[in-house]
């Protein structure tokens, strides 16, 4: 287990909390986005930005900064919950999410956003771009190290399995995936839709470093981002098996979640199944 | 004696990379054939061989550019624009990634590959993405210079690099700029707009007309976007009449970029010599420009088709 203080657990158990509360509250304002992979992803991106990259946000443009691509860009949401917490921009523009001339795009937006690294969304091809952002930094012999949080019903797609062998072949081992295993995609369950299993499998047979965690269980968040920093000559991918819709009953893993917005009694239950989450965690 | 240009490709490359630490190239297991092989031969570490995965290849270029580095990914022309077509349009389109994309054999003059291998949608399929800027040089001395343009200009390019050599057109002294036609032969009657190779069949088509004394001014646009509008417009209002062609097909390429111009700036009739919404097949380059209506004979009679349609303007014979 992760040697990590308690009190910084429970800190970022705290922030992911809060962060899940931005995504159901930007959604719902907006009446657009994408629920459920959001929340999946919460704890993932909390321990990312707030315990384990090298990132500044007051310059979003450093060079000596980590980076991370959301593959997944329907995942924009919760990427913005965090950034905004982490103070890449206020808050309250959470509030603009989806909306014209908005820098919050549904999808992201690089040009719009500090601290997007990749406008994504067009899926399997954000751990391409991860793969040659890796590179180029081995090429320049900086320890910049890169994540790349991707989907399983991404992993559908054959660009994916592409950029699996080409960062093997290479020996990539500044990249860091993770599989965001929520197991639901959009008209339903991944296995039924079409199967990724045995993923892991899949994974280990194209030459990678896998490590399998619960990807809600912050300890062992961390504890598989810091072991991939040790793995020399191939790259990690973490698959992280987490629940779609996290932190709310009725959303978790209900594929009716992946792309609707809760109105405002839902969210007014939501937000209340959070807080209430928070309280039990931590009394 | 002109050089093939996939070789000049292939040096100028090489020159390059010894003044720009920054140049690296990506290949999908072509590089003998689009001459990305020189690169990797004089900087192997800044060679990246990433298998024949094209989709794959074009990100990983974006994601190189974001970091600094200027990559120039080489595949042919078909895998360039179709296969990847979605990863060039948002991994380097919509990130602005300042990737050289090299699409090798384009259209009908592909090696003797036949039709799965003639790319002849590629330049209307990389104008319609937004901030591409697309090249398609005629002859050894545009090549040279082109590709140093290519490597300097901060944004995404498409290039295409033919893969022969053909008649130089270029003037003594040329000076290639990105977004400049340049008129290789003046004349009074019609103009002929060519684009990458076809600039050479436009010149040879121009001695054609002048023996019928129709005289022919010959633009190269090397360039197609962004497009040299004050040089079309000039080409219209000054001769009346223009032949458009493309080693491309005849919808989306340069014959549509001119008609484009002209229908909103310079109406005058035009006629598009391209690939006539077909696939090709192999045989010898002569051979297929000859059978698909590329050759200078097929460029002079479009010629004399639209200066009958120039009516009283017209100073033909």
């Amino acid at each position: 287990m992760h040697e990590c203080p308690e009190e910084e657990i429970r800190r970022l158990r705290q922030i992911a909390t809060r962060i899940r509360c931005h995504i159901v509250r930007t959604i719902s304002q907006a009446g657009v986005g994408h629920p459920g992979g959001s929340l999946s992803e919460a704890d993932i991106l909390t321990a990312l930005y707030f315990h384990v990259m090298r990132i500044d946000p007051q310059r979003p443009d450093w060079s000596g900064r980590d980076r991370f691509v959301l593959s997944k860009g329907h995942g924009a949401a919760g990427l913005y919950a965090t950034l905004a917490e982490r103070g890449f921009f206020p808050p309250e523009e959470l509030a603009t999410f989806g909306r014209i001339d908005s820098r919050l795009q549904v999808h992201p937006d690089m040009h719009l956003l500090p601290g997007v690294e990749v406008s994504s969304g067009a899926l399997g091809q954000g751990i391409s771009v991860a793969l040659g952002m890796a590179l180029a930094a081995r090429l320049d012999g900086r320890d910049t190290r890169v994540y790349c949080l991707i989907g399983d019903g991404e992993s559908q797609e054959g660009q994916v399995w592409e950029a699996a062998e080409v960062a093997a072949h290479h020996r990539v081992d500044n990249l860091t995936a993770i599989l965001d295993y929520n197991g639901v995609q959009l008209m339903g369950p991944v296995r039924e839709i079409l199967q990724v299993a045995p993923v892991a499998d899949k994974w280990r047979a194209f030459n990678w470093n896998v490590i399998e965690i619960d990807g809600h269980d912050m300890r062992q968040i961390l504890g598989a981002l810091e072991a991939a920093q040790g793995v020399k000559g191939r790259p990690t991918i973490v698959i992280a098996h987490t629940i779609k819709g996290k932190g709310v009953s009725f959303m978790e893993g209900k594929s009716a979640w992946h792309g609707k917005a809760p109105n405002e009694q839902e969210l007014a239950l939501a937000l209340a199944e959070l807080q209430a989450g928070e309280e039990v965690a931590h009394a | 004696m002109p050089e093939a240009l996939r070789d000049v490709f292939g040096r100028a490359l090489v020159e390059l990379g010894r003044e720009n630490p920054n140049i690296v190239a990506l290949d999908a297991d072509l590089a003998s054939s689009t001459r990305l092989i020189y690169f990797a031969e004089a900087f192997p570490e800044r060679f990246f061989q990433m298998g024949i995965a094209e989709q794959n290849m074009m990100g990983v270029a974006a994601g190189m550019a974001l970091m600094g580095k200027v990559p120039f990914v080489a595949t042919f022309g078909v895998f360039a624009s179709r296969r990847a077509c979605d990863q060039v349009a948002i991994s380097v389109g919509h990130c602005r990634a300042n990737v050289k994309i090299v699409g090798a054999y384009p259209g009908i003059v592909s090696g003797n590959n036949g039709a799965t291998h003639q790319a002849m949608e590629d330049v209307a399929i990389m104008r319609a993405i937004p901030h591409m800027v697309v090249v398609d040089p005629a002859d050894d001395v545009e090549m040279a210079q082109a590709v140093r343009a290519v490597a300097a200009y901060d944004g995404p390019v498409y290039l295409r690099v033919t893969r022969d050599a053909w008649p130089r057109v270029s003037p003594e002294r040329y000076r290639f700029e990105l977004g400049k036609a340049v008129k290789v032969r003046d004349g009074a009657d019609i103009t002929l707009v060519g684009s990458g190779m076809m600039a050479s069949q436009c010149v040879e088509a121009a001695e054609i007309l002048a023996r019928e004394g129709i005289s022919a001014r010959v633009l190269n646009v090397a360039t197609v976007k962004p497009i040299d509008v004050q040089a079309i417009v000039n080409a219209a209002e000054e001769t009346g009449a223009l032949v458009t062609a493309e080693n491309h097909s005849i919808y989306g390429g340069l014959g549509s970029a001119v008609a484009e111009v002209l229908t909103e700036h310079a109406p005058a009739p035009m006629a598009r010599v391209g690939i006539r919404d077909c696939y090709g097949e192999c045989g010898t380059n002569q051979e297929l420009l000859a059978k698909y209506g590329l050759s200078p004979q097929h460029i002079a009679e479009a010629a004399r088709t639209v200066l009958a349609r120039k009516g009283s303007r017209a100073r033909c014979i």
